[in-house]
């Protein structure tokens, strides 16, 4: 009796399970299905090369866009990287065991996930206003840099951390100093580490609006100088979608993320897999 | 050491970085204008940039949106050299120099799908205040009516309560039920995909996907809003800090010159020449 | 040799200054968001500001309560519906799930992860917002707001929450498979009960994302700064009204969206710490186990 209630009670939560994957799935072919039906035949050469008219059109193509994207990208990494990198190195092989450097490891983990609308209005009210950067690109790129800070800290760190402490004593044990060991043995071998958190930095860079939206201004034109304003992929999406008719223009800027998502994506796996190879194999 | 590659990308990229940064500050020296403000002026004032670069390719304009007040306040503190408002300066703001762009009419807008045509100004208050609901009270079908206005603070929102909303006294509040957007695109794609919605435009943005209501018996055209006959038509200006020179006085004595203003009302705004 | 212990000193110094230029950052962002919001506090009142139902920013109403309402409303919302769509499968790819299914669902969950919310955004608008219009009212409300984020969070519990239950040992499943129960009864009472701590931090986490969501809700929700009353009423969030107004505000209008900024803040401190406490919590029992 209890055998046969156990078993039927199987049967309904798998169904129910196969369900949910199901329902999952469908969400994931909605959205990427609808995204490119609609948005892939718009794709070509020219939309890719033709700079967008601006305004309230919609016409044109994403040229200077993607420049702008790009530019961003440098920008903020330029910025994020020394300091990033710099401040886990710190944390995992210089600070001292206390309260201070916990209180850091918090904070560092909460400001991970305030919201970028936050640090889009301190970077509105800081570097557009008070520091008079304007709606610019290196205004976007400081704010971006500010967002990313915590996550390329946090995953740092961790890559550093994952470094097994044989490396560290015998590089020391062959009369390295600590900086020597730090730059010729743990970095090298935490680099694929670092560099997936990057991509994932970039991802997020890549996808982000919200900060960006109210500090890089969104003008259409090429970017000349780091005082330009201009818009990235996602907030052209989101001005094509909000501002104009031009949904399929829209839908094919929506697929051009998607494929560099997909493709900072395998690149992460890709990366990770050979760090834990490498870390597990004992180099 | 394979991975030991991968740190000459390293320096590569800040040396990327600091060449971009170089060429970006080098040709930007000189001959540069930047504008922000009205999110109304930001499509005219790109098409003015655009003919103004046709004579002077030399000359980079940037054009910025935020909205009238950004076009105020950025102006005033010196981050852009020509702000753009879309209403009239409010009294506790910074008296900058005014210069009178263009006229624009501001559209009720409702979907081509709509039988309504026309109102009085005294019904787009009321349905705006929220004291009509149905679209029956103003001889429309029996249907709820869906409010779209500005958020708080657009030049298009002020505009439309100075005129519309807070004369004759007492004036009225936008109703809370209203959707807000962040533009007047947004408005139109969404009165556009709304049988029963309501909103309102600058006239200069109005096409075929959406029906500009007339307002008292006079048909929402760029005629009309010139002659004076249309009764809702504010000022669009640019703003400088001082009288301007050098670039910024050229600029602007493009937009009001007659090249100027023909760009004006190729846009459908109205030249106040 | 000399300069060798010379580049230690000075790469120790550069490693400090890198370091603390980025704690000083991180803690000028909250300094500097508190010290703008301060005004907003003082004039308007914290009790007023807090429970205020009118914002109309230019008669100087500034209350909040609709706003937060709307937040709640759509995080808790699309929680409602994540979380059993979202555990359940976790469970399907971590457990039931034969190797080739899984091998197609864990990327295209991985995926969903990674697509920006305005991608979101925009399939909520084309196509969900004229839907919820089908049923009634303007289409703008907080169900269409419900279902982009339900979207948006659902593979972030997924793959959170697969990685918590595959990380349950080995041991403990052959042993209650070994006592004669059933594959069902071995993840309902072996398996979810040994992961519920990672299941609760990815529940908490992707609250966190939910509610700070800005242009996403901003494409899909109206805006109206109103208590809804029905799922097909328009609203707006806290993070969708600093971004909506950021660039329109100065003065007490500005101060007042720091102050929203610190209420969302104060949220996003609460909810981290206690998936923090989770995961410690989590690591904790599979060690005393």
């Amino acid at each position: 009796m209890l055998r046969t209630s156990a078993r039927s009670t199987q049967k309904v939560a798998l169904v129910f399970i196969w369900g949910t994957g199901a329902v999952a799935l469908s969400i994931l072919l909605v959205i990427i299905g609808y995204l490119f039906v609609r948005g892939l035949p718009e794709i070509g050469w020219s939309f890719l090369t033709t700079p967008p008219q601006g305004g309230l059109s919609g016409e044109g193509g994403i040229s200077t866009v993607i420049v702008a994207t790009l530019y961003l990208i440098a920008v903020t990494l330029a910025i994020l990287i020394p300091l990033g990198v710099g401040a886990a190195i710190y944390l995992a092989e210089y600070a001292p065991a206390n309260r201070f450097t916990a209180l850091i490891r918090y904070g560092t983990e909460v400001l991970a996930g305030v919201p970028s609308i936050v640090f889009g209005l301190f970077g509105f009210v800081l570097f557009v206003t008070a520091l008079h950067f304007r709606f610019s690109i290196l205004s976007g790129a400081l704010t971006l840099a500010c967002l990313l800070l915590p996550t390329l800290i946090r995953t740092a760190e961790e890559a550093l951390r994952a470094v097994p402490r044989s490396h560290r004593e015998a590089a020391l044990a062959l009369g390295a100093t600590k900086w020597q060991t730090v730059w010729r043995v743990i970095l090298p071998a935490a680099l694929p580490g670092i560099i997936t958190g990057i991509i994932l930095c970039i991802g997020r860079a890549v996808g982000e609006t919200a900060c960006l939206y109210v500090t890089m201004g969104g003008s259409a034109g090429m970017p000349d100088s780091l005082l330009s304003s201009g818009r990235t992929l996602s907030m052209h999406l989101f001005y094509l979608a909000m501002d104009t008719n031009a949904i399929e223009k829209a839908m094919a800027t929506g697929v051009v993320l998607v494929i560099v998502i997909v493709i900072s994506n395998a690149m992460t796996n890709w990366l990770s897999q050979r760090f834990r190879a490498r870390m597990t194999g004992g180099a | 050491m394979k991975f030991r590659k991968v740190w000459f990308l390293l320096p590569a990229l800040l040396l990327l970085v600091a060449l971009l940064v170089l060429a970006g500050c080098s040709s930007g020296t000189s001959g540069t204008i930047t504008e922000a403000g009205s999110t109304t002026v930001q499509p005219l004032a790109e098409k003015l940039a655009q003919s103004f670069k046709e004579d002077n390719p030399d000359v980079e304009v940037t054009i910025g949106g935020g909205g009238s007040s950004v076009g105020v306040t950025a102006c005033n503190d010196g981050t852009v050299d020509i702000g753009a408002i879309s209403r009239e300066l409010k009294t506790d703001e910074p008296q900058l120099v005014k210069h009178w762009l263009a006229k624009d009419g501001i559209a009720i807008v409702s979907s081509p799908g709509n039988s309504v045509t026309g109102l009085t100004k005294t019904q787009v208050r009321e349905i705006f205040s929220g004291t009509i609901t149905n679209w029956n009270g103003v001889g429309g079908p029996n249907h709820s009516i869906t409010v779209v206005a500005r958020e708080e603070g657009s030049g298009t929102r002020t505009a439309f309560e100075e005129m519309v909303m807070d004369k004759p006294e007492p004036a009225v509040e936008i109703v809370d039920t209203a959707i807000l957007l962040p533009s007047n695109g947004a408005i139109k794609q969404t009165v556009k995909g709304d049988k029963y919605a309501i909103g309102f435009i600058s006239m200069g943005l109005v096409d075929a996907d959406v029906k500009a209501l007339a307002i008292d018996g006079v048909a929402a055209t760029a005629e009309n809003a010139k002659s004076g006959s249309y009764p809702i038509v504010r000022s669009l200006y640019f703003l400088t800090k001082e009288q301007p020179t050098g670039l910024v006085k050229d600029f602007i004595d493009f937009c009001l010159s007659e090249d100027g203003q023909a760009v004006v009302s190729d846009e459908g705004y109205i030249s106040v020449i | 040799m000399r300069s060798r212990y010379l580049t230690d000193r000075s790469s120790r110094v550069l490693v400090l200054v890198c370091a603390s230029i980025s704690f000083v950052i991180l803690l000028a962002i909250a300094v500097f968001t508190l010290k703008e919001s301060l005004p907003a506090f003082q004039q308007v009142g914290l009790l007023d500001f807090l429970f205020g139902t009118e914002w109309r920013p230019s008669d100087g109403k500034f209350g909040i309560l609709p706003m937060i309402v709307g937040s709640i409303l759509v995080t808790v919302g699309a929680l409602l519906f994540a979380i059993p769509l979202g555990v359940g499968c976790a469970i399907l790819l971590a457990e039931v799930a034969p190797h080739r299914v899984r091998q197609f669902l864990r990327p295209a969950v991985e995926l969903l992860v990674g697509i920006p919310s305005v991608v979101y955004g925009l399939v909520g608008l084309v196509l969900i917002v004229p839907l919820v219009r089908q049923i009634g009212g303007p289409g703008f409300s907080v169900a269409a707001g419900v279902i982009v984020l339900t979207a948006m969070v659902l593979p972030t519990i997924v793959s959170i929450s697969e990685d918590s239950i595959r990380a349950v040992p080995k041991s403990h499943k052959e042993g209650a498979l070994a006592l004669g129960a059933t594959h069902w009864q071995t993840i309902w009472r072996v398996l979810l009960p040994a992961s519920r701590s990672g299941i609760a931090a990815s529940i908490i986490l992707a609250m966190g994302r939910a509610i700070g969501e800005a242009m996403a809700m901003i494409m899909v929700m109206g805006n109206a700064v109103r208590i809804p009353t029905s799922p097909l009423d328009p609203a707006r969030t806290l993070a969708g009204g600093i971004a909506v107004e950021v660039n329109y505000a100065a003065g007490l209008h500005q101060s007042a969206l720091f102050a929203i900024a610190i209420v969302l803040f104060l949220m996003i401190i609460v909810i981290n710490s206690i998936a923090l406490i989770m995961l410690k919590r989590g690591s904790h029992a599979q060690d005393v186990c």
